[in-house]
């Protein structure tokens, strides 16, 4: 709230000194820059709910369930097809479980935009 | 006692009358239709005067595509501004439904895995074609990671192509089940009311004011998981979409 009292204050300063349209271009132009980085904080609020837990839990959950259904599907088919079974449920089962973990690995890093550099 | 089935309301029936049983037009076809006209409609009345000073729906109209805008180009870079229409029209098209979904009595079409299934089916294909489109066949780098060594390809490539055939499931799955666990839950509390009252009498009454509070407090958490999960959507497809442009 101080900073608005401020900022407005510290506006009609500069209005006082001169009061010609090239101020006025001026001011327009302060006001929206002003606008902008108002705005700005605004959106950073929004794209918070990515760092909700309970956001974070169940997009986790459902990429490690996610990537162990693919492989059991994938298993299951290739067996039915091939008559192999078990064998490739065996093999991918591990594998899906793998790609789980991995999928988790992924999303906890991509879930900061900033921190993304580091992989 | 009270019958209760907390599934029924996810059933599907013929919308629109007589006319929609002749051509199968189904309750969910008639949200969707709906979700998308007030989709339209908010975005063209709010767009129809572009003033300086924007009121309420163009407030809202520039608010939504600011967002979606700010989270393409964060997230793909430069280059997603071309999926910037793809993008919003899930967007809003997955958080009008959500939302449409919360009234009493409406369908929440997200609630189908059929209907996010398709939805997921088509980022995933649009992320297989960009990707293609922009690497050819070296897009198949994408399943083996640089800097590995050579003996662990065989362990390592399998995984990543079960990871990457997981997206469209992790990704259909989370909508149609958040939403459907919110919906049960809801139906689940007011039958709680409904058993008390019926069985305990005025002590029922009071007992049933514990399940009402609830079912408050998860009206509340069930806007935030509307908005959330079509966030979330729309961000992942970002994600995949920045995947398939830079692999990795």
């Amino acid at each position: 709230m101080g900073i608005w009292v401020k900022r407005a204050m510290k506006q009609d300063d500069s209005a006082q000194h001169d009061d010609t349209v090239a101020s006025f271009d001026k001011r327009l132009e302060t006001a929206r820059l002003k606008a902008g980085l108002v705005a700005k904080p605004k959106s950073d609020r929004d794209r918070s709910p990515d760092d909700n837990p309970l956001t974070m839990a169940m997009r986790l959950g459902s990429e490690m369930v996610g990537a162990l259904a693919i492989a059991v599907v994938i298993g299951y088919g290739l067996d039915r097809l091939l008559d192999t079974a078990p064998w490739f449920m065996i093999g991918l089962v591990p594998i899906g479980a793998a790609a789980g973990i991995l999928n988790v690995f992924r999303a906890a890093g991509s879930s900061r935009p900033n921190t993304k550099p580091k992989d | 006692m009270v019958e209760m089935d907390p599934l029924s309301q996810f059933h599907l029936q013929s919308g629109l009358g007589t006319l929609g049983r002749i051509i199968d037009f189904t309750n969910s076809n008639q949200m969707m239709v709906i979700a998308a006209l007030i989709v339209t409609t908010v975005m063209g009345i709010g767009l129809r005067r572009a003033a300086i000073v924007p009121g309420r729906m163009q407030g809202l109209a520039e608010l939504s595509y600011e967002f979606v805008h700010n989270m393409v180009i964060d997230t793909i870079g430069e280059e997603g501004k071309r999926f910037f229409p793809f993008v919003f029209t899930l967007f809003s098209f997955i958080l009008v439904g959500n939302l449409l979904g919360l009234f009493p009595y409406f369908f929440a079409f997200t609630s189908h895995i059929a209907i996010t299934g398709a939805l997921a089916f088509f980022v995933f294909l649009l992320s297989l074609i960009v990707g293609f489109w922009h690497h050819g066949f070296r897009f198949f780098k994408f399943f083996a990671p640089s800097g590995v060594p050579a003996w662990l390809l065989p362990l390592l490539i399998p995984i990543e192509i079960v990871s990457f055939l997981s997206r469209p499931v992790s990704l259909s799955v989370r909508l149609f089940a958040n939403i459907t666990a919110g919906h049960v839950m809801w139906e689940v509390f007011a039958g709680f009311m409904l058993m008390l009252v019926s069985s305990l009498g005025a002590l029922g009454v009071v007992a049933a004011l514990i399940p009402l509070g609830l079912n408050i407090a998860l009206t509340a958490l069930e806007f935030l998981v509307a908005f959330l999960q079509a966030y979330v959507f729309a961000i992942l497809t970002c994600l995949y979409l920045h995947d398939s442009i830079h692999l990795h």
